[in-house]
């Protein structure tokens, strides 16, 4: 068995995780403290989760393509071609697995009392100094439900990643695209290891979150 | 001193308000905010604080000007000297009490305050304790402190001490009219207890409908109708027991239970649980010292 694609698929998780948590929970305080077109910003950001896949790589390719005005801007200034790469592939599962890292934690921001805010503020402190030792260290089970949804979610990504980067060897061939191309060639065996491995490092992933978030709450009642 | 005058619509569960409130408080005095509830008392804390913003209106702190609708001045909450003792207390439930208070420390501040206010509020003994390992009186002693840790000018506290028994709110009491006397603070409180009005306030506000409708010393306010000789007090009827042609009437006042003789007449559209009053008309109290 090829294990490049599995490498990958764990590469592409772990940067746009890294990547979508710092940029996830600014997003989600953002989100929490609005007042005007809330449910607007809302459906926005959780499109991905009811889009068909297969629309939201459409539309990707359609932008990223040097072919139109946004990927041709990007070329030629920056010289960045997102279509058919890895850089493409980690935008596009960003803003796939947006939802999963900003609806729980903006949640988990949205019950925190807003008196706390509210005294941070009177103490003298910044917003951003509140929401750094205040905010996020009272929410820590949501930002770590957020980090693995993300991460189990982009490694289960197959549409968007077929649409816009395609299946070419060690640059966009993840787990889940080999699979359907050992089914595809009738190379049922390749596509046993790659399910099986993908099986098992979900399930442990999920699990040691059920596990560190119940024992959190068992500190908390103590 | 501080000066102000708010005009704000609120949305009440009685439908909108308008809140139209001028007042001073001198440095240094304790002046009480009184009145029903939902009538604009939190809100004018808020204002002071800047937690909310007047439609119009000023609010002048000695020579500064925190608030003034007509020139568009306007200080952040984080820039007012203020400290704020919330209702629910808001102490940080990941931080122990000596981290709570040590939060509050403006950056390059000797930490000797926290100590000393650690000292005076009798928090030692509970400095490595989280919040939810408190019972309400120390968490709002806790809260008291850490409100003062960066030495405020002003301190606002909405309605601090309704959720202690009687004790408990005698020891915080005497501790903040220590505190304002160490501190030289402005103290502004919510509170619906008479007790606590005499015993702290040097001026209190009635708010009523949005309004200041009457304001002075507790004892102009309220101590009025006893110096007439009389004894007023209010009360709920829990008992009523048919005695020949009069009737005996069972008062809870506060936890002690009045017997009050009452004809039929006196009873009409009265029954167990009617808010009465009891006047007594030939009065003469004398005083019996106790020890709480």
């Amino acid at each position: 068995m090829d294990w490049q694609p599995l490498i990958l698929s764990l590469e592409l998780a772990t940067i746009t995780t890294v990547v979508l948590l710092l940029v996830g929970i600014p997003l989600a305080y953002w989100l929490a403290n609005l007042k005007r077109w809330k449910p607007f910003w809302e459906t926005l950001i959780s499109m991905p989760l009811v889009l068909p896949p297969t629309v939201l790589g459409f539309y990707l390719l359609v932008a990223f393509s040097p072919m139109y005005w946004f990927g041709s801007w990007l070329d030629k200034w920056f010289a960045i071609r997102l279509v058919f790469s890895f850089a493409g592939l980690v935008i596009a599962s960003m803003i796939y697995s947006l939802p999963f890292m900003v609806q729980p934690i903006q949640a988990a921001l949205q019950s925190l009392p807003h008196s706390l805010t509210e005294a941070g503020l009177t103490l003298g402190k910044s917003r951003w100094v509140i929401l750094r030792r205040i905010l996020i260290p009272n929410i820590r089970p949501a930002i770590l439900t957020g980090t693995v949804l993300s991460f189990a979610h982009t490694i289960g990504e197959f549409g968007v990643i077929l649409m816009i980067g395609g299946n070419i060897p060690g640059r966009t061939r993840v787990a889940s695209v080999a699979i359907f191309e050992a089914v595809e060639t009738l190379n049922y065996r390749a596509a046993n290891g790659y399910a099986l491995v993908l099986l098992v490092i979900t399930f442990l992933i999920v699990w040691m979150v059920y596990w560190i978030n119940g024992r959190s709450i068992n500190t908390w009642n103590r | 001193m501080i000066r102000w005058h708010f005009r704000k619509e609120l949305h009440s569960a009685q439908g909108p308000m308008q809140l139209d409130v001028q007042a001073m408080a001198a440095t240094g005095t304790i002046t009480g905010l009184f009145g029903p509830s939902g009538s604009g008392k939190t809100s004018i804390l808020r204002m002071i604080a800047g937690l909310m913003d007047p439609d119009e209106g000023y609010l002048q702190v000695d020579d500064a000007v925190w608030f003034d609708s007509k020139t568009q001045q306007q200080r952040l909450p984080q820039d007012r000297s203020v400290g704020f003792v919330f209702q629910d207390y808001a102490l940080f439930p990941h931080l122990r009490v000596r981290e709570n208070l040590h939060f509050a420390l403006p950056k390059g501040d000797s930490p000797q305050i926290v100590h000393e206010l650690m000292q005076m509020m009798d928090l030692h003994s509970l400095a490595d304790r989280y919040p939810r390992q408190l019972s309400g009186g120390q968490q709002q002693r806790v809260a008291l402190a850490r409100a003062i840790v960066r030495k405020p000018r002003i301190l606002l506290l909405d309605e601090p001490l309704a959720a202690l028994d009687s004790s408990m709110r005698q020891t915080l009491q005497d501790f903040l009219i220590r505190l304002k006397d160490t501190y030289t603070l402005t103290i502004i409180l919510v509170s619906h207890d008479l007790p606590e009005l005499f015993k702290l306030a040097q001026q209190v506000c009635v708010v009523e409908q949005g309004q200041i409708s009457r304001h002075g010393t507790p004892a102009e306010l309220f101590a009025a109708e006893a110096v007439s000789g009389r004894y007023r007090a209010q009360g709920t009827i829990v008992q009523i027991r048919a005695n020949g042609v009069l009737f005996l009437v069972d008062v809870l006042v506060g936890s002690e239970v009045v017997n009050v003789l009452a004809s039929r007449e006196d009873l009409v559209g009265l029954q167990v649980g009617s808010p009465v009053l009891i006047i007594s008309k030939a009065f003469n109290p004398f005083i019996v010292g106790m020890n709480v």
